[in-house]
This record gives C-alpha cells, structure tokens and sequence, in this order.
C-alpha cells in the first residue's frame, strides 16, 4: 500500500494535466479463454487528456483490453489499474465511461430517458442539455430508442458514456457498421470530449480512423501489441507508399532501383512498395519511356497497419521490429 | 501518511449519500417498469392471460351461482387465476428481461457504469410485483363486477398481500432461469415451467376434478402451495396447515435463489473472469 502511494497520489492529480501522467494501466496481462490466448503480457498505459486507438484487426484482442480496463473481465496474469486502483470498484467507475458493442438495448425507452437513468449513477452528471448536445441527440431526445437509425443509436450509447462527466473514456469500436456521414459526424463529438480535456482509449479497426482522430496508436495483433507511437510515427515505421504502375522494365530491374523496398507484380502491373515515391518515380520515367497508368497511393495507415499484423505470416512484407 | 483522496480513491465502497442511492433504485425501477409497459408483447400478455382465462371459466362458462365444494366457483377462480397470473408476470417479468439483456451485452454496459449490481434485480422484482398488483386487482374488478362475487375489503387486501408476497418465490424462480437459458430460448423454457406447473397446481381447472395422481403430485409443485394459501383467505384451500405451505415456498426460494447465484458467478467466471 505504502509503496503503491506516490503513484496514486500522481495518477490523482490528472486534472491538473501533467502531461505524461499514466491514468490506466495493464502490465503484463494475459488473458486466456480456455485454450485461447486473447492477450499475451500486454503491457500499455493510457495517459491523461490523450487519445489513444488501440488499432487490430478482429480478434486482436481489443475488446478484451478494453473489459479488463473496465473490469468486466478479471486478467488471468498480470496487473490492471485504472486511477491508481480496481476498476471493479464503483468509486473508480464514476470516473470511467464506456461505449461498449451491445447488440440490443431496451427499445421502449427514450433516449433522454436512458440518460436521465445513466446520468444518475454518478455523482457529479452533466446537465442532461449538454449531453444532449454533445451528442447531437436534441432533435430525438423524445424518440424512443428502437426507432433511430444505426447512427443515432451508436450516438445514444456515446451520450451514455459521457453523460456522468467521467475523466476518462472507453470507446470500443464506436463506428463500426456507420456509413461515413455518421462516422464522421460521431469523430466530430469524440473531438469534442478531447477538447474538453478528457482521456480517451479508442478501439478500432478503422486505419482511417486511427489517423483522424488520434494523439497515439497501438498496434495490436494476435494478443500483442506490436507497434506503439503517434500516427506519424507508425507510418514512418513502414514504407509509406505504394506505386502502381505499367511498366516493360524488368522486375529485377525495378527492384535495384534506390529506395524500392518490395516490388510486386500484379496482373500486368507493377506494385512498388517506397519509402519516398518521388526518387523511385523519376527513376521510372527516365528508364521507361512506355511506363503508363501511374497511380501513387498511400501516407496511410493502412499500409502501415497491413505492414505491421503481417508479420510473421511468412509474408514478404518488411519486417518492423515491434515493441516486445 | 495517506491523504484523504488516496485513502478514498482505495476504498473498498463508494461512499454515495443514501438519498442518492434510493434515487438510483427509483429511476431503475421506474424506467424498468415503463420499459416493459410500453412492450406490448409483455404487457399485454401478462396481464390478457390470465383475465382472459378467468373471464372464460370464471364468469362465461359457469353460471353465478356455480360452485366448487361448496365455494363459489369465481370466488375460488380468482384465488387460482390469481396465482396464475402473479406467476406469469414474475417469471416473464424477470426471466425474459435478465436473458435477454445478459446475452444481447446490454447487462454489460450497465454492469460497466458504477450502477449498484443490486438495482438492477431490484427493478425487475419490483417491476413484476406491479404487473401482479395489476392482474389481481383486475380479476377482483372483474369478479364483483360480472362474477357476483363478495369480497369484503379486509379479504380483498389479504388476499392481494399473499399473492403479492408469494411471488417472490417466482421471481427468484425467473432470476435463475434468467440465468441459464439464452435471449431466445428464454421465453420458451419459461413456458415449459410455467404451463404445466400451472395445469398440475390445479390453477386452471380445480385440483378436485384432476385425477388422484396428479392431484398427490401437485403437493411438490410450488404454485400449488401458494394456490392453497391463496384459496385459504376464501376459505375454499385443503386442510392443511398454511404454515406448510409457507415453509414450502421459502425453501423453493432459497433453491431458486442459490441457483441463480451459481448462474451468476458461472456468468462472471466467463465474462468478467
């Protein structure tokens, strides 16, 4: 107890945001279902006023990370601590909300009325307006929550986890299943709860959405995280372009070129994988004057992401070196 | 030496006013209760069955005067529709609602906010009690009313009380399976209990006009003892000894009630354990 003391007495001073302040933590946490391993030794820590994704393909592993921060889940190795203590513990819960995947919530209720019962379990709730607000849900605060749409309703079980002005966010999948209007629409009421100085833990499997929104990214894949570091950081990792192109030079040829890391042949085209595309690209020109259907794609995260959960599929793919 | 906010943030309980606490358990229950008000599919049914089979046997197909035993036959029905009814709307009240929400994830999402665990199997016991208040007070409205029934206040009250305080056995009953069975089987594992416990406890036809094997069964059967201590206000129940009965029902309770438990650590062992 005394040993833990200066730590907690540093997680309790999140408001006053020191910036690199730990406000969750697992450390060395393994979980297992059966014969299962849904997590191996996973060791992250959420910092406060950060937004950070916890990026992985399905069955990654996020949604188990996210039930032991919000201690629905027991670890079957290893520590989890949220505000200096168990998040099975209530007092800790009134500083945590959570968007969870939910594949029915009662359709009667209205949605101020769900907030209204959700604002309730805490002690120190927002008004109800500016949930309302915050979400975006003024306009159906009276329809009952079984008539919205796919995403008024991922809204509705935003504005619950809100509701009880927490400092820190769990938000597993948020936009999974939206179509872009309201995926975009919801980034903008996530950016807006990051303004407001809170912490967040987002899982996604959208690459795109890792970039949009977030302050740091961790890579999961098979129960590990396997990349760690600002979006920029995870790109830079990679090779961060993709060349496609139609080309009569000789693959070998292409592969010599500097700065080629993968070469590719694709149908009848070439896909060049660069770290910069305008050496390589000059490189094309000069050498083939019948090169054509140039297309350069890529900077994103997707390439990154791809780059990084191949590992160790026997792919060809460059090999990053991920935290261990 | 610890601060007060480290000591708080370590503390095993949170420390929330009691007020705060009770408002916690009055909306739970107040948003429980509409929620399964405004699902015609329970509301309707929970409360139709039970009035639509009294008003078919009680009042249609037996005349005023028709009487069981020497006790007037829609006195004695509303004694076993009562019980009928009381059951329906515990074992659907908390069983449907408990599968589906545990299988569907909503559970979780409430299980993840600082909602006391309790609350949550509070609202649905309370919430069943008020369909059963409904269900009874309406078969007595209906049976002085059409029934040319006499049921003097004190009785009336008597009679609502035991059924009222008899559904907890069901309740408990409804948490258990609400715990083993999923969010589509639920409703018909309920019916499977339900139906014919209900026939057996002679609920709907009376014990006296059952064979003698069933009628001997019926002593195991829960709704039958609640049945009897129903019809004992009316003076129409077996001679037996109310205690019994009582015993009878407290010890199915305590059954019931270590069984949704083991449901509910075997629930924690795999989702949050």
């Amino acid at each position: 107890m005394l040993a833990t003391m200066p730590e907690i007495q540093e997680l309790h001073d999140v408001r006053s945001h020191s910036p690199r302040t730990v406000v969750a933590q697992l450390r060395q946490v393994s979980k297992t279902f059966g014969e299962v391993q849904a997590l191996r030794n996973l060791d992250f820590s959420v910092r406060a006023g950060e937004l950070l994704a916890l990026l992985g393909p399905n069955g990654a592993g996020k949604t188990t990370a996210v039930k032991l921060f919000l201690g629905l889940m027991r670890p079957t190795a290893g520590t989890v601590n949220v505000f200096g203590g168990n998040p099975i513990h209530a007092e800790v819960r009134t500083r945590i909300g959570a968007m969870l995947q939910v594949a029915k919530v009662p359709e009667t209720l209205k949605v101020r009325e769900h907030i209204d019962l959700f604002s309730s379990y805490y002690p120190r709730p927002l008004p109800q307006a500016e949930t309302l607000a915050i979400a975006g849900l003024q306009e159906i605060k009276d329809r009952p929550f079984g008539e919205l749409s796919g995403g008024q309703k991922q809204r509705v079980l935003f504005a619950l986890a809100l509701c009880g002005d927490p400092d820190l966010l769990f938000l597993d999948e948020p936009t999974v299943g939206l179509d872009v209007e309201a995926r975009r629409l919801l980034w903008e009421q996530i950016r807006k709860l990051v303004e407001r100085g809170k912490t967040i833990l987002l899982t996604t499997h959208y690459l795109e959405e890792a970039d949009a929104l977030a302050d740091r990214v961790a890579v999961i894949n098979r129960g590990e995280v396997i990349a760690e570091g600002t979006p920029s950081e995870i790109k830079a990792k990679t090779c961060g372009r993709r060349i496609r192109c139609m080309s009569s030079l000789d693959i070998d040829t292409v592969r010599a070129f500097p700065g080629v890391a993968e070469v590719r042949r694709d149908r009848d085209s070439y896909e060049i994988r660069v770290a910069d595309a305008e050496p390589v690209l000059r490189e094309l020109l000069l050498r083939d004057s019948t090169v054509r259907g140039i297309e350069v794609v890529g900077a994103g995260l997707e390439e990154a992401f791809l780059a990084l959960t191949q590992n160790g599929n026997g792919s060809s793919e460059p090999q990053i070196s991920g935290r261990q | 030496m610890a601060t007060a906010a480290t000591v708080n943030i370590n503390a095993p309980a949170l420390a929330r006013p009691f007020g705060r606490t009770l408002a916690i358990y009055v909306k739970e229950i107040k948003f429980e209760f509409l929620t399964r008000l405004r699902l015609r599919a329970f509301s309707l049914s929970t409360i139709g069955f039970p009035v639509m089979f009294y008003v078919l046997f009680g009042l249609v197909l037996n005349g005023k005067e028709a009487s069981v035993n020497g006790t007037h036959f829609a006195t004695y029905l509303i004694a076993t529709y009562g019980t009928f009814g009381v059951m329906g709307a515990s074992l659907f009240g908390t069983a449907a609602g408990l599968a589906t929400e545990r299988g569907l994830g909503w559970l979780q999402v409430k299980r993840a906010s600082p909602m006391p665990p309790f609350a949550y199997f509070t609202a649905k016991v309370v919430m069943s009690m008020i369909f059963s208040t409904a269900v009874v007070l309406l078969l007595f409205a209906l049976g002085v009313t059409f029934g040319g029934v006499h049921l003097p206040a004190l009785e009336a009250a008597k009679l609502l009380a035991i059924l009222i305080v008899g559904s907890l056995p069901f309740c408990a009953m409804g948490l258990a399976i609400g715990y083993f069975a999923g969010p589509t089987s639920a409703a018909p594992v309920i019916n499977l209990f339900y139906l014919p416990l209900s026939f057996c406890s002679g609920l709907w036809v009376p014990l006296m006009f059952l064979p003698k094997l069933l009628r001997n069964f019926a002593h195991v059967l829960p709704p039958y003892h609640l049945a009897q201590l129903a019809l004992g206000v009316v003076d129409a129940g077996q001679p037996e000894s109310a205690w019994t009965h009582w015993e009878f029902l407290i010890g199915f309770t305590l059954i019931c009630l270590g069984l949704a438990r083991v449901g509910f650590q075997r629930d924690e062992g795999k989702t949050y354990g």
